[in-house]
């Protein structure tokens, strides 16, 4: 049994990492919408082809993924060891360090950084972290303009929207959709703009190139940080994040604690796993490394903000804590039959489909994201694309006896489901009760029509909303077994 | 005189079964299932009948429930921890336990060893390891146990294969059901399109989640359709409740069928 340490989980109020409503909710809203089921259908049938035809030219592609699994595993047991070993290497090649117990604190880090370089507005390269601590509020909140320059955000963030997908955030909109927020909301963009692919990437290459080239702080996240050298690297398939990198004089990266990697031969697994996961290309168009400052090349002050918000409290986990080896690849949303039904923002985090419903409800403590663990079938499919082998159905099995056992100890009286849970348990633990409770079950036969039972008594009633149950048949099989061996009745 | 085969351990191959011991009788211990005992008993009486007709011998330890596996991807391991003890006390005297369900043998291979261990009963783990070994899921049973894979069924239907999530992804059974559908005569079997895909049923998440799973189910129902089969089959209870539950619901005129009903066929 794990024991709950106490470490502190993301505080509420600030960030995106909480559910407004309980996934179910959210997901009949969203099973209603018919575009996004045929937008959502349609891109992730097409990223799991792509996937699966790249991943199966590798002969060593599970010993690939049984390298990233152990290479992450001893970077979480020696986490404390690297993120020491990182923050010297960063400091000595000219760097700063700053840490952040939670998304508070590293708003406040990043926002004093950008006034002391007397900035009004940043560039920003595609980042989960800085969206998760709600760093794009907290600028404004301090009146500093923050402008998304990868594509998806910045369609995200020009429809008032939130991200979907860890990869594709707006993989929600289709190319209408998104020629219309151009429309609506570029005011540099032409009247007679199409929806062609080319055209909305033209519209904002042009809007976002203005931004580039006066903007004097990029913020970013990463992909990996090297711990042996300090080096940071972002992979991105646009070049606009390249731009964030390199132009401006001020460059401060947010980064989850759990992203550093102990050295280069180990980036080396992580460089051939993630692109075939993620876009399904064989390599990413662009990978971005640097190491701390160099003289006359690239910006002249560079921050990395090490990120906790909950991830100490992950790591105090030994059964949960694999959720940390996460490279959000998003392969595990690509195969979910959930995520592809619900889309992310049934999610209600950042973090949605099957590697959110094991890292949000750890990140916040179970209990404030009660219902993900849930949202899953536990048909697997996750399991088995993950680069990394989480065994997510397995995580989401624990994380869900985490939520019925803090639930036992926080409230006095036991829920509906633990009563009938607990009668079940006593029933079935006992054959002689067990056959006794069949016999009753017949009862179902005096309300069965055209051989099915089409309006069962709540909590069954949501199986009988859109499906028949069976009849109980006149014998069980126990019956009928001791009959024929002559013991019977 | 009953003759016990030498029991090969799980993922071994053909080379261990009957071919090698003509007229071995093997006795297999049935865990039938909650499920099927309850709601489905032609399930179990058609795993008997199949394997009867092979030449074994098999026996209903009546000592038995459930595996728990509902409570177990529920929450809540402790109401468990009774049903995996009696499941392990139960089948622990038998060499060879089969069941007619991939994702039961699932949780008694991937979960009852693991919940003993999480609350503190490292023996009952051991044990439970051990008798896991020893259980096979209907299709294992035939193909790498007993080393059949035409059973001699007649089965003159329109067939789709529905591979069930834990039978493929837990068990890793592959192809192994659709090897033994293929030497059914008369059986015209068809391809279902995105056949890996997941129903929808998921135990609990098929209530607490209704409107996902249905939306699942529809996709999946959508497909069975597409193939003009008369009869959906597939090697879990559970899964073809839930299918069978929708195209009843809509009158759509396919039945489900459990594999061992189709191979017991004659």
């Amino acid at each position: 049994m794990s024991t709950f340490l106490g470490l502190p989980t993301a505080p509420p109020g600030v960030g995106h990492l909480r559910q407004t409503e309980p996934f179910p909710d959210a997901a009949r809203r969203a099973l209603g919408d018919s575009q996004l089921r045929r937008n959502l259908g349609k891109a992730t049938s097409h990223i799991r082809a792509k996937r699966a035809a790249v991943v199966a030219e590798l002969p060593d592609w599970e010993e690939l993924r049984s390298a990233g699994q152990a290479i992450k595993a001893r970077t979480m047991a020696r986490l404390d060891v690297y993120l020491d070993q990182l923050e010297s290497a960063v400091t000595a090649r000219g760097g700063d360090v700053h840490w952040a117990r939670d998304a508070t604190e590293a708003n406040a880090i990043v926002t004093q950084l950008v006034r002391d370089a007397g900035a009004s507005e940043v560039v920003k390269v595609k980042s989960l972290a800085t969206d998760e601590i709600g760093l794009n509020d907290a600028l404004a909140d301090a009146g500093i303009a923050a402008y998304e320059t990868d594509l998806a955000e910045l369609i995200v963030q020009l429809g008032h929207d939130r991200p979907s997908h860890i990869l594709v955030p707006a993989i929600h909109r289709n190319r209408a959709e998104i020629r219309d927020i151009f429309l609506r909301e570029m005011s540099d963009v032409s009247p007679d703009l199409t929806d062609e692919p080319a055209a909305l990437a033209e519209a904002a290459r042009r809007h976002l190139r203005r931004k580039f080239l006066s903007a004097t702080v990029g913020v970013s996240g990463a992909n990996f940080a090297i711990a042996e050298t300090g080096t940071l690297c972002v992979v991105e398939s646009e070049g606009n994040g390249r731009m964030c990198l390199t132009l401006p004089q001020t460059l401060i990266t947010v980064m989850g604690i759990e992203k550093v990697i102990p050295t280069w031969t180990d980036l080396s697994v992580f460089l051939q796993l993630l692109p075939r996961s993620s876009t399904g290309e064989r390599m990413n168009p662009y990978t971005s490394m640097w190491t701390g400052v160099t003289p006359g090349d690239g910006p002249q002050a560079v921050h990395l903000v090490l990120l906790d918000n909950g991830r100490t409290a992950a790591l105090a986990d030994p059964a949960g804590r694999a959720a940390l080896h996460c490279i959000r690849c998003s392969a595990c949303l690509n195969v979910c039959p959930v995520y592809e039904r619900t889309g992310g923002h049934a999610y209600g985090s950042v973090y949605p489909g099957p590697i959110g419903a094991v890292l949000s409800p750890q990140l916040t403590g179970v209990e404030d994201n009660a219902s993900l663990p849930y949202a899953s079938s536990l048909c697997g499919a996750c399991y088995d694309a993950c680069p990394v082998k989480i065994d997510i159905p397995s995580l989401l099995v624990h994380l869900r006896a985490r939520h019925v056992e803090e639930r036992r100890h926080t409230h006095r009286l036991p829920s509906a489901e633990a009563v009938t849970m607990a009668a079940a348990s006593w029933v079935m633990a006992d054959a002689g009760r067990f056959a006794a409770a069949q016999a009753g079950g017949k009862a179902g036969r005096l309300i069965s029509r055209r051989g099915a039972i089409s309006s069962l008594p709540p909590p069954l009633a949501a199986w009988t909303r859109a499906r028949d149950a069976p009849v109980p048949p006149a014998q069980t099989f126990r019956q009928w077994w001791a009959r024929r061996n002559g013991n019977g009745p | 005189m009953l003759m016990r085969t030498l029991v090969p351990t799980a993922g071994s191959c053909e080379c261990w079964g009957l071919a090698l011991y003509p007229g071995a009788v093997t006795r297999i211990a049935l865990f039938v299932t909650c499920l099927a005992d309850t709601l489905f008993p032609d399930v179990g009486k058609a795993t008997v009948r199949l394997l009867e007709r092979l030449g074994h011998e098999v026996v209903f330890p009546p000592e038995q429930t459930c595996c728990g596996q509902m409570h177990v991807n529920t929450g809540y391991q402790r109401d468990a921890l009774p049903l995996i003890r009696r499941y392990v006390g139960t089948f622990e005297p038998h060499d060879v336990i089969v069941a007619p369900s991939g994702s039961c043998v699932g949780s008694i291979s991937h979960q009852h060893a693991m919940v003993a261990r999480r609350l503190g009963d490292d023996e009952l783990a051991r044990r439970a390891e051990a008798v896991a070994s020893r259980t096979y899921e209907l299709s294992q049973l035939l193909t790498d146990v007993l080393g059949v894979e035409d059973v001699g069924a007649h089965y003159p239907h329109r067939v789709a294969y529905h591979p069930t999530c834990h039978s493929l992804r837990l068990l890793r059974v592959g192809d192994r059901p659709l090897r033994l559908l293929r030497n059914v005569s008369g059986i015209d079997l068809v391809p279902l399109p995105d056949a890996e895909t997941c129903c929808g049923f998921g135990g609990t998440f098929a209530v607490k989640n209704a409107d996902t799973s249905t939306a699942m189910l529809a996709d999946k129902m959508r497909n069975v359709l597409a193939t003009g089969a008369e009869v959906c089959t597939a090697g879990d209870s559970s899964c073809l409740m839930h299918i069978g539950g929708g195209l009843s619901r809509l009158r759509a005129g396919v039945k489900t069928v459990h594999l061992a009903e189709i191979l017991a066929s004659t």
